[in-house]
Formats: structure tokens, sequence, C-alpha cells
């Protein structure tokens, strides 16, 4: 008994463990080699230089994050509904579900942020929306697929059941279709915030407003500055772990709550 | 709430199951066409009912400009793509540069998605022969596929006729390729181990059983299981791995390509704006046909995909 | 062909005596690729108030279709089918039974009090009234620990306990079950069975029990409906005659092998079907 709680927690140290250290080595051979090949920084700065540069432009990394954080967090409130309201529409007619599921399906292969610039020409190269029209357009895909899915998955058992009971639609709905769907729908969240924020960083690279960290990463790397822009791609990377962590933990307590 | 009873219907059994996939595959067709349509018709809508000036709540622009240079008519675009691209004698038409162009990322995407679904499937395998090189790398690599690495791409591109290692010169087109590999690498990678780990117990202690070592059991049993999670992957693969080459071709310059040739048509948009929606429909068809050429691979392997898993 | 016991088409003019369940030429077809298949046909079928009635047979003889058929869970294609003097619907609509499936089917959202609640909450039953009758069904089950636990932290047989529980929620007078024990191992099986007599005494209620056990078949019934499949009839009517309490000493009574040995011959012996095909009788 004592050795296999032993073992387990062997175990769960190597996972903890093994990640860091790897991360950890990654990072010291990063920085031996710059120094040691004394490689030119527009090639790869060294992580201190790295580190040291974000911390002169935290104030510029921030508001630039936060740009573009909003952009991500408007484009995934729009899209994010077109697509639960288009799932259900889907789940209660074959039609709308013939339609929406193989566009879905194109959507999500097509290289959206090709649109970016197009968009800038539409509503305007002085507009936030172009960037979270892009966005809401991304993560519209995911969301969609992950909650039709959810809505379609109700057993048969407990079809029967709530037949049995003579439920209302509505009372079926509340009781096992929407519970049922929830933890789907968050994994579609889950998945398509991190696209979201990948394309809302992306679309800055088309042009149009010079606020986010997409135009701050791009005209640092053409001011040749290397190591600043390499600040601004780890705040970028920062952001999209806040999204991840954020979407993730709400996965989870959906996941928790039904007892998956 | 709106009342989902009615969500329940799935469709239920499937007859005649050949014949159905074939006329299922028209039917998509079909669909599709009616999709393009449809979009075509709420264009021409939107152009009709909301004013040249576009909407506007709050300060932030809602609805778009519509008037002939934000959003041309349809059929000008469908004219424009069949006119010569410049005024230049001899210049081919916009379709025919278009298609040029697509052909040159298609290729610089394919050699990103090759490289990185052979890296993904190798650190797949490492990562399923050894229980610590999972423990060590899976989360960096899930980590990785979450957080937009992407932005790096206007930094790999300073790299282009930079390094020279003896006669072997970096290219611009290889930073391009090498963006688009690593965003192939992830879903890959990812995929793999699922696929190759996906075998139940059962079926792997009967190899145990059978004496048979870790090759045979890749090569007899992960392999043949990893089918319907690798095609998946592959598929979104060649889907990012295209986002990957039009997204570095913009941020690096390289021309030649979609990506460079749609932001340099939109830079002529107030002239002539209905040329930069021809260069983005051919960036849509190849994210499309990328994506259906790889479910073309998964054709002659119909009896290991009996559940596939995306 | 059938042996139906008692009761004629009358008893359906009068509500008030009315029987549980009467069936009266119930065939049903299902259409499929290969065409029309005859899951039911000519069914006769009489269940008094009170009264425990198994329906047994091999796999495919129509046995879970009648039960279905009777929950108005499917339509029958001909004949005519009442639930206490009214229409399968309306028995439907007015909550006139209570069903349990082979899977539980509890909500893996809602802990358990909160699925034995599930039909006095979609019914309009006040709060207070339902955690009552939460508490006194877990307590009928011997789960009032686990109120508060979800079901995923139950063994198999506490889940189809707390299902039971569910199915009893608004005192039903008929009981519907489809091999609610199927999936539950032997010991597991006969202590909820024992339970399921008790339960059933205490409640008075009507029971329509599908099974592929002839001992549980036994055990549990007053008639035995032995069905033969393609297409599904009835073959044979076997009464169960037990003097006494049904309890875990019955297991072991000659009463008990000698009405096993009767439904094992109905079985078998129906002339509708070659012998080879009773193979799908669960034999323990």
């Amino acid at each position: 008994m004592s050795t296999q709680a032993s073992a387990g927690r062997r175990r769960s140290a190597v996972r903890w463990f093994a990640p860091v250290l790897l991360g950890l080595v990654a990072l010291v051979l990063w920085q031996g080699f710059v120094v040691a090949t004394g490689i030119k920084p527009y090639l790869l700065p060294s992580p201190t230089a790295i580190v040291d540069q974000l911390r002169q432009v935290v104030p510029l990394v921030w508001s630039a994050a936060l740009a573009t954080g909003l952009n991500v967090l408007v484009g995934l409130l729009v899209g994010g509904t077109a697509a639960v309201l288009a799932a259900i529409l889907a789940a209660r007619s074959g039609m709308v579900d013939s339609l929406m599921s193989p566009t879905a399906a194109a959507l999500s292969v097509m290289p959206i942020v090709a649109l970016a610039p197009a968009l800038n020409t539409m509503f305007g190269t002085t507009s936030t929306t172009p960037r979270r029209l892009v966005v809401s357009v991304v993560v519209f895909a995911p969301i969609f697929v992950n909650t039709l899915r959810g809505l379609r998955q109700v057993q048969p058992v407990h079809r029967d059941l709530l037949r049995a009971y003579a439920a209302t639609p509505r009372q079926i709905s509340r009781t096992v279709t929407i519970p049922g769907a929830l933890p789907y729908f968050f994994t579609g969240l889950r998945i398509a915030s991190s696209t979201g924020v990948i394309a809302a960083v992306v679309a800055e690279y088309f042009g149009g407003l010079q606020n986010g960290l997409g135009s701050r990463i791009t005209s640092a790397a053409s001011n040749s500055a290397y190591a600043r822009a390499w600040a601004f791609v780890l705040g970028a990377i920062l952001l999209g772990l806040v999204f991840y962590l954020a979407t993730l933990a709400l996965e989870r307590a959906a996941a928790r709550r039904t007892g998956g | 709430m709106t009342d989902l009873a009615t969500s329940t219907s799935a469709p239920v059994g499937t007859p005649a199951a050949p014949q159905r996939a074939r006329s299922g595959r028209g039917r998509r067709v079909a669909v599709g066409l009616l999709a393009v349509v449809l979009l075509a018709v709420l264009w021409e809508l939107v152009k009709l009912v909301v004013p040249d000036t576009g909407g506007h709540v709050l300060g932030a622009s809602v609805l778009p400009r519509t008037d002939d240079v934000a959003m041309p008519h349809v059929w000008t675009i469908g004219q424009r793509m069949l006119e010569p691209e410049t005024s230049a004698v001899g210049s081919p038409t916009v379709l025919s540069a278009m298609l040029q162009a697509c052909w040159f990322t298609f290729r610089v995407a394919l050699a990103g998605w090759v490289l990185g679904s052979v890296g993904g499937f190798l650190v797949a395998l490492l990562m399923q022969r050894w229980t610590v090189a999972e423990s060590a790398l899976l989360p960096w690599v899930v980590l990785s596929q979450t957080v937009p690495l992407i932005a790096l791409a206007p930094l790999v591109v300073g790299w282009g006729g930079r390094i020279h290692i003896g006669s072997f010169e970096w290219q611009r087109w290889m930073s391009v390729a090498l963006i688009a590999s690593y965003l192939a690498f992830f879903p890959v990678a990812v995929g793999a181990l699922r696929g190759l780990q996906s075998p139940p117990a059962a079926q792997v202690e009967l190899f145990r059983a059978l004496a048979a070592g870790w090759s045979r059991t890749l090569l007899g049993l992960r392999l043949p299981a990893s089918v319907p999670y690798l095609l998946p992957a592959l598929r979104l693969g060649a889907a990012t791995a295209v986002v990957g080459a039009i997204v570095a071709e913009v941020s690096t310059g390289t021309k030649g390509g979609i990506g460079r040739m749609i932001i340099s048509y939109a830079q002529s948009a107030s002239g002539d704006p209905a040329k930069p929606w021809g260069a983005i429909v051919g960036a849509a068809v190849l994210g499309l046909v990328a994506a259906g050429l790889v479910s073309l691979l998964g054709l002659g392997l119909g009896r290991y995909r009996h559940a596939e898993v995306s | 062909m059938s042996t139906d016991a008692g009761t004629t088409t009358h008893s359906m003019a009068a509500p008030g005596a009315a029987a549980a369940v009467v069936a009266r030429g119930i065939g049903k077809t299902f259409s499929s690729r290969s065409g029309e298949v005859t899951a039911l046909d000519g069914i006769d079928l009489t269940v008094a108030a009170g009264e425990f009635v198994s329906l047994i047979g091999p796999s495919g003889c129509g046995k879970s279709t009648l039960l279905r058929l009777i929950g108005d869970l499917d339509q029958p294609s001909t004949g005519e089918l009442r639930v206490f003097g009214k229409s399968a619907q309306a028995a439907r609509e007015a909550q006139d039974y209570g069903i349990a499936f082979q899977q539980a089917g509890l909500l893996p959202w809602r802990d358990v009090a909160g699925n034995v609640e599930l039909p006095l909450e979609l019914h309009g039953v006040g709060k207070k009234e339902r955690a009552a009758r939460a508490a006194e069904l877990l307590t009928l089950v011997g789960l009032e620990e686990f109120a508060g636990h979800f079901p995923h932290q139950l063994s198999g047989g506490m889940q189809q306990r707390v299902a039971i529980a569910r199915a009893l929620a608004e005192r039903p007078s008929l009981l519907l079950m489809d091999e609610p024990f199927g999936a539950l191992d032997e010991m597991t099986r006969e202590r909820m069975q024992t339970e399921l007599v008790r339960i059933c005494a205490e409640s008075g209620a009507a029971v329509v029990f599908v099974t592929h056990s002839i001992p549980e078949a036994v055990f549990l019934s007053e008639r035995v409906v032995v069905m033969s499949p393609r297409p599904g009839r009835i073959t044979a009517v076997v009464p169960v005659r037990i003097a006494g309490e049904r309890t875990e000493g019955l297991r072991e009574d000659s009463s008990f092998f000698a009405a096993v040995t009767a439904v094992r011959e109905a079985l078998h012996g129906s002339g509708a079907i070659p012998t080879g095909t009773a193979r799908g009788v669960d034999l323990r």
C-alpha cells in the first residue's frame, strides 16, 4: 500500500518535474548557444536580452495585450453566440444542419485571416471591427461543431425516460439537453479561444490599426529591434495562456458538475 | 430558453451504406454550391439594404461600407478575375495570376506540411515509447498549440539571405515553409500520440502475450489503430500549414505567393476594388484543396477508419 | 396459442375496476432496409391491478417492444391497448406508470436525490414535498446515506436502486421494468429481486417485468408470459403458484424448481420455434 502510494507520488513528481526540467535545460542551452556562438540578435536574441527588453517595455506590452485581448473577447462573444444559435437551429432542423455543418467544416480549413485586408477596406482601417470579425468567423466553427455534438448526444434511455414522464419540450431542454451539451460547448470554447488569440494577433499583420501585439511585433521587427519583438511575442504567448487557462477552468468546472 | 426537444432527430441507421456515401458526396457538393450562392445573395442583399457609408454604433463601425469600392458586386468580382492583372501588354488575367500564386503557396505549404507531419509523428513515437519523454514533452506540445507561436513569423523572416552554411543559403521561402511546418507539427504530434495510445489494454496485452516486441506491436496494432486519429490531425495540419504559409508570406514579404498577392492587391483596392477579392477567393480555395487532398489519403484506408475522431 | 387468464374486454368499460394493462391483437412492424420486420403479432394480454407479470423469451422476441408499447414509447401498428382503461398515451400523460430500464439512465449532473426528484419536479411538485418524498424513497431502497452523491460515485447496483426509487416516486399503480437487473452480477441481482418483491408488496403496484432469466421471472412473478421470436408471439403463460411469502428461502424450495422447469419447458417446447433458437434464454 505504502509502496504503491510512494510510486504514485514519484510518478506525479516526474510528471511535474520532467517538463520543468526540460524547459530550464532548453533555456540554458539557448542562452549558452547565443553567448558561445555570438549569434546576431536578428537570428536569435538570448533569453536574458528578451527579458531585459520585456522589463523596459512592460507598459507597452500590457496596453497592446489589452487591445488584442479585447478583440479576442469581443470576437469570442459574437462568434460564440452565433455558433450556439446556429447549433440549436441545426439540432432542430435537418435542413439547417445539412447547410451549416459542411459550411463550418469548410470554414475551419480556410485561411480566414486572409479576409483581414478586405475587411479593412469595408470597415475602415482605423476600426477594430475587421479584427473582431476575423476572430468571430474563426471561432465559429469549433464552437458550432462541439455544441451541436453536445446537443446530439442525448442518450436514448434519457429520451425514453423524459417521454415516459410526459415532459414538455421546454422541460426536456432544461433537464437533459442543455446540461448534457454544456461540457461540449466549453470544450469548443477552449479550442476556439486558442485559435481566436492566434487569429487576432495574425490579423494585425495584414495592416490596419497599430495598437495590438501583432502590429507591435511587426513594427519592432522592421526596426531591427529584435529583442523587443521577442518581448512582444512573449506577451502574445502570455495572452494565449491566459485565454487557454480561463477557458480550461470553465471546461473543468462544467465537466465536474456533470460527473465527467 | 428555446426548447431543444427535437434535437434528438439524429439520423438512425445507415441502410445501403456505399450508395448513400456516393449520394452523400454528391449532396455535399450541391450543399457547397448552395452555400456559395447563399453567400453571394447575402452579399448583394447587404449591399442593397445597408447605406453606402456603413453603420456605426457608439463610434464603432458595425456595418460595412457598401459602396462599390468597399463591396464590389459579385459579378464585378467574377468579371475582374477574367480580365488582365495590369494594363501592361501581355499581362495574365487575375485568375491565372491567382492560380499561379496559389500553386507557389501550395508547394511551400506542402513542404512545410511534410516536414511538420514527419517531425510530429516522430515526436509522437518518441513519447509513446518512453513515458519520461511524454511527461517532459507533451505539456510543451499542448501549450505550444494553445499560444500564438505564429507571432514568431516576422522574426524568422530575418533569416532570409542571412544564413550561409557552406554553399547552402537560407532562402526566404524556406522561412515560410518552416513557419508552415511548425504549425502543422503540433496537431500531428498530439493526434498521432493519441492514436498510438488508443488501443485498449486488452489488445496491448494480447500482443504481449504473443511475445510481440515494441516494433511488432507498433506495426501490427498501434499504427493501424492510430489511423482514425492521424487522418483528422493531418487534415488539420494541412489547413494550418496553409494559414501558416499565407501569414508567413505576408510578414516576410515573400513574393510570388497568394498571401503577398492579397496584400498588394488590397493596396490598390481604392482604384481596383474587385481585384483583392479574387485573391481572397484563391486563398479560401487553397485551404479547401489542401484539406481535401489529405482526405483523399484516407480513401485507401477505409477499413482502419470506422470511428474517426476529430 | 394465447392463454390469457380471466379478465375480458368488458373490464375496459369500467374504469374503476380497470385492469392495469389490456392488450388485444397487438401487432408491431418496423420497416428496415430489408423490408418490413414483424416484431409483434397478435398479442393478447391482460395484467390485473397489483399483479406481477414477467415477459420472458429469447432475444428478438419483442418483449421489450411490448413494454415500450405499453409505456407509449412506441405505437402499435395494429390492435388495441388499454392502460387502466385509458389509451396508452393518456395513461402516459396522466403518469399512471413508473418505468425503469436496463441502464439506470441517471442524469450524471444531478445528485442521487435530484435524480429521484426528477419526475416530481417535472410535474410541479413543491420543493419541500419533493425532498421529503426523495428521502422516503431512498430509505426504501436503502440508499438514504447517498442522497448527496453523484451517479458516477455509485456502483451499478446502487445506480439501479436509484432508478427504481425514481420509478416509484409518483406512487404509480403500474411499474414497467425492462431488464432492470440485466447488467448486475448474480449476487446483487438476487438481493435486488428480494428488495423488489418487498417494495412491490408495500406499494401494491402492478408490474410488467421484462427479463431473459428464468429464475428471476419465476422468483418475482405471479404469471410468466413466454414469448417466441420472428414474429414475436406469446406462446404460453405459466402461472407461478407459490405458497407463502417470496423470500430468499424460496430459491431453494421445490415449488420454485418446479415452476422454473415449467417455464423452461414452455420456452423450449413451444412448437413455433425449433429447439435450438431458445439458446438465447439465460438459464441462470
